[in-house]
């Protein structure tokens, strides 16, 4: 495999599959005629954090809810630390949920809300106060006990619903788009929380979000789905950094991708003529690809660099282009480059040095480039 | 899941027998061709003949209809200037007394509006001579009082929800408070306006106790001369009109909530 | 407000002063002469009452007739019946409506737009007509009992019309869709998601119904019951075609008082004695519905 060319010390995954903590095997669920989730099988270890991405309607919500109990799976088992749980009431599981409009009870202060799972259970009122103390200081709402939910921010009624289902100390907790409804500033800062809090409790998370941002931050893994199916699980680089298919490549971050036909086969690298580059593209790996097969190149565009003379690397793939295009970003710059065969690319480039000075203006010609091994051949 | 829905599926389907099973028993027998009402004495439409026979009954539909049209009428333009104050014209001197009154008659007895309405007619009668006698003004005053309440409700829970940097729109465009009005304003609440009218009209047509005290001899309105008849037990031809006002009303709604449907699929 | 800005404006004016000289001439004057003649002495005249002000110009004023509506066994027991009669249909049409509207708010769109249509329409048909309908179900030998009869269930008439049970039918049918509305306003606004996390932390269905379902519903729960209770007391035609002849009601014993006795004064305080007992709930509804828009705006 590819992974073996490269090196690779990152990433190894984090769990043993051995000894899967959530094991789901063959789940489907069909609505009438349309079928939200289709024939999923994954293991999930203990204490991980793994997000399941995917666009609207990909039947990622519909997963969770299955999990959580409030959808019947119309085939397949779900088993959460060796016990089958498909046929339990959601209120039976050992599983607790956060959701996407975090369902505060309005009718119920901050305290009541956070105390309402154990109150269920019968826990006996000191032990009630006590973890709910526990739970409002964990998520440092201890001067809100009193608040109705309507006087919180959204951050403050994230973090109750987050209280809210961690009071009963699931065994998982599911997270429905976590955190969607906040600004971007207290996403950032509530992703670390999030992942601190369980670091520190060690429940094993399952996340749902369409934010391929906050999977990668977040996650120990990740599973991209589509049209109710898993097109690629695995660890956050290795789903950038080798995407199995066209949809991962381009659902996760951005990419330049050139459609070409294999015309040789050697023993570590693979060359595609593509009419798109305007040149041969040469990749690392054979990926059991055969001369004459159509695939598709991509490229990340922090991968490529530009130059305004010929590189002198005759192992890179060089091309001729034209800045289309320029954008400064602050940290980053971005590049809209048009090659000489009419193909838009972009590319990214960090502002390492402090300067005003531009490094190209527009119009001016340059050369982009890449390494062999930074091409991703996809053959779906 | 199942548990539940199946308790409330039973409730529903309960329910709405016992809404509709009376309207289906009343036009199974205005059909029936016995003169007691009870008892089946075959298939017969002789009461639909009967009934467009009946002077009285024409009579007091045609008045009923004429007095609905007006108050429907009187009061949609009073309900919208109401709702239209209530909502875009800020605050004047008495305005809790003005939306107190316009929203008092929705939750008053109809014995009490009424009675309050009669002794007001009787009391002017004797001061300035008018009315010289009850009938379809009085009627139609009294129905319209009520029913604009309705009216200005509907005008005004329109107008809340509507955006109103349209009107200021209008306004930056140099368009002068009235003109908004007539420009913008009324053709945007022109359907809470006509459901206020619809309203209005069914509320008049539906009157029997507020018309029973504010008409005056010979002049009976159909829900009046209906209660006279049933007060003495069910008779066949009042089951011949009965049926045809459900079937009248039931068509109408339906077409309306058709159209209605459609045009919101369309958008 | 865009409209505000000019309020001097003539056209304004006249807008406000036309809707505003109506409802004082036909709402608010009327309430003032109801309570004047309330204070008067009946006369056998035409209008049959003593004038507010006697030929002396003084003020001639009786609260005789509050009086004898306080003193008399007849009319406390009118009013007693009443309230008992209005608290159970209001009762009865939410036993019935909340179920009712339940349904209503978690079907799906379509079939949801038809069964709320359904509802509103007998509010279309005549009133009247509907509690007619019931007359011809209810007789002795109407639709139930022929069939009971028929089925082998009985075999003699039950007597079903001119009682109290075919008061609280007729009541609870008339005023139903006026229950059903406002909670179906409340439960279809109701996020799923909170029943939902309910049961993810551990309550049943039924727990989370009393847990959440029902404390949200009941604003509409109470503007329902309010609805219902408020027409059915000062009903007259419900229980003058249904009900029997001995059933006293406050709104019957008013018409009746007015246009049997002619005792236009002792009507006067009938009504007043009748609006003094609905201001309580009447103050309550439109209080839950104020904070009703408040919350939706």
């Amino acid at each position: 495999m590819q992974k073996a060319d490269y090196d690779s010390e990152n990433l190894s995954i984090v769990t043993d599959k051995s000894e899967a903590f959530i094991r789901i095997r063959g789940i489907s669920k069909k609505f009438g005629d349309f079928t939200a989730v289709d024939d999923v099988n994954l293991d999930i270890g203990r204490g991980e954090l793994f997000s399941i991405l995917g666009g609207s309607g990909c039947g990622k919500s519909t997963l969770l809810r299955v999990m959580a109990g409030f959808e019947t799976p119309t085939a397949g088992t779900i088993e959460i630390d060796g016990v089958d749980i498909t046929e339990l009431p959601p209120y039976e599981r050992p599983v607790n949920m956060m959701f996407q409009s975090y369902a505060i009870f309005p009718h119920m202060n901050v305290e009541k809300n956070i105390a309402y799972g154990l109150r269920k259970d019968h826990v006996d009122n000191k032990e009630i106060a006590q973890r709910v103390d526990d739970m409002l200081e964990l998520v440092q709402l201890v001067d809100f006990r009193e608040r109705k939910p309507n006087q919180l921010s959204g951050g403050q009624r994230q973090r109750v619903a987050l209280a809210r289902a961690l009071i009963k100390r699931p065994k998982v907790l599911l997270l429905d788009e976590p955190l969607a409804a906040l600004d971007k500033k207290l996403r950032e800062q509530t992703q670390f929380e999030l992942m601190n809090i369980q670091d520190e409790l060690g429940i094993t998370f399952v996340v749902v979000t369409h934010d391929q941002e906050e999977a990668m931050t977040l996650s120990t893994r990740i599973a991209v789905m589509e049209e109710g199916r898993f097109l690629q699980v695995g660890p956050p680089k290795e789903i950038y950094e080798f995407p199995e298919t066209r949809f991962v490549a381009d659902f996760i971050g951005t990419i330049n991708m050139f459609e070409g036909k294999v015309n040789r086969v050697g023993d570590e690298t693979i060359s595609v003529e593509s009419a798109e580059a305007g040149t041969s593209l040469r990749a690392l790996g054979n990926h059991d690809v055969e001369v004459g097969q159509s695939v598709c190149i991509a490229v990340r565009p922090e991968k490529i660099f530009i130059t305004k003379h010929e590189p002198d690397n005759d192992d890179d793939v060089r091309i001729r282009g034209v800045v289309d295009d320029l954008g400064y970003l602050g940290n980053l710059s971005l590049y809209r480059i048009r090659l000489e065969s009419g193909k838009m690319i972009q590319v990214s480039s960090q502002n390492r040095r402090r300067s005003t000075k531009r490094f190209v203006e527009w119009e001016d010609k340059i050369w982009v480039s890449w390494r062999p091994r930074s091409a991703i051949v996809l053959t779906d | 899941m199942k548990k539940q829905s199946r308790f409330v599926f039973s409730v529903l389907v309960f329910g709405y027998a016992f809404l509709y099973i009376p309207l289906a028993s009343v036009i199974v027998y205005s059909f029936n061709d016995s003169k007691l009402a009870t008892v089946w004495g075959g298939f017969s439409t002789r009461w639909y003949v009967e009934l467009f026979k009946n002077e009285q009954i024409l009579d007091a539909a045609f008045l009923s209809l004429r007095i609905a049209t007006t108050s429907a009428t009187l009061a949609t333009i009073f309900g919208t200037m109401a709702g239209l104050i209530l909502v875009r014209f800020g605050r004047f001197r008495g305005q809790t007394l003005f939306s107190g009154m316009i929203t008092a008659p929705l939750v008053m007895p109809e014995v009490i509006t009424g009675l309050s309405l009669l002794l007001l007619f009787v009391s002017l009668q004797q001061l300035i001579g008018w009315p010289a006698q009850r009938g379809f003004t009085t009627i139609t005053i009294a129905h319209t009082t009520f029913s604009m309440a309705y009216v200005a409700v509907i005008v005004r829970s329109r107008l809340a929800t509507m955006d109103e940097s349209l009107e200021e729109a209008a306004m930056d465009l140099g368009c002068r408070p009235l003109r908004i009005v007539f420009d913008i304003t009324l053709p945007l609440i022109a359907p809470a306006m006509i459901a206020g009218w619809l309203l209005a009209f069914t509320l008049s047509l539906d009157d029997l106790v507020i018309a029973s005290f504010v008409s005056g001899p010979g002049s009976s309105t159909l829900p009046m001369y209906i209660f006279s008849k049933v007060k003495l037990g069910v008779t066949p031809d009042i089951n011949a009109l009965a049926s045809l006002i459900i079937l009248i009303i039931s068509i109408l709604v339906f077409a309306a909530w058709f159209t209605a449907r459609r045009s919101q699929a369309s958008t | 407000m865009a409209l505000k800005k000019r309020q001097g404006a003539l056209w304004q004016r006249i807008t406000i002063a036309v809707p505003y000289l109506w409802l004082f001439v036909f709402f608010l004057l009327p309430f003032g002469i109801i309570l004047k003649i309330s204070l008067a002495d009946p006369v056998i005249a035409q209008p049959p009452f003593t004038p507010f002000f006697d030929a002396d110009g003084g003020l001639s004023i009786t609260i005789d007739n509050f009086l004898f509506l306080l003193t008399d066994k007849l009319y406390a027991v009118t009013y007693i019946k009443s309230i008992f009669m209005a608290a159970t249909a209001m009762v009865l049409c939410l036993a019935l409506g909340f179920p009712m509207a339940y349904g209503i708010a978690r079907a799906n769109p379509t079939t949801r737009s038809l069964l709320l249509l359904l509802i509103v329409l007998p509010f279309w048909i005549s009133f009247l007509l509907r509690v007619y309908a019931w007359m011809g179900l209810l007789n002795n030998y109407g639709v139930i009992n022929n069939f009971l009869m028929w089925v082998g269930f009985i075999d003699q008439p039950i007597q079903m019309m001119y009682t109290d049970f075919a008061i609280f039918i007729g009541l609870t049918y008339t005023y139903l869709p006026f229950m059903i509305l406002p909670l179906y306003a409340t439960l279809e606004r109701m996020d799923l998601d909170l029943v939902d996390a309910a049961q993810d932390l551990g309550a049943s269905r039924t727990i989370a119904f009393w847990d959440i379902t029902w404390p949200l519903a009941r604003p509409g729960v109470i503007a329902g019951c309010l609805l219902v209770f408020i027409p059915a007391m000062g009903e007259y035609v419900i229980p003058y075609l249904l009900g029997g002849p001995d059933t006293l009601l406050i709104g019957r014993v008013l018409f009746d008082e007015f246009f049997v006795n002619r005792d236009w004064p002792l009507a006067s305080s009938v009504a007043i004695m009748l609006l003094l007992i609905l201001v309580v709930p009447i103050v309550f509804l439109q209080r839950s519905q104020a904070r009703d828009a408040e919350a939706t705006s």
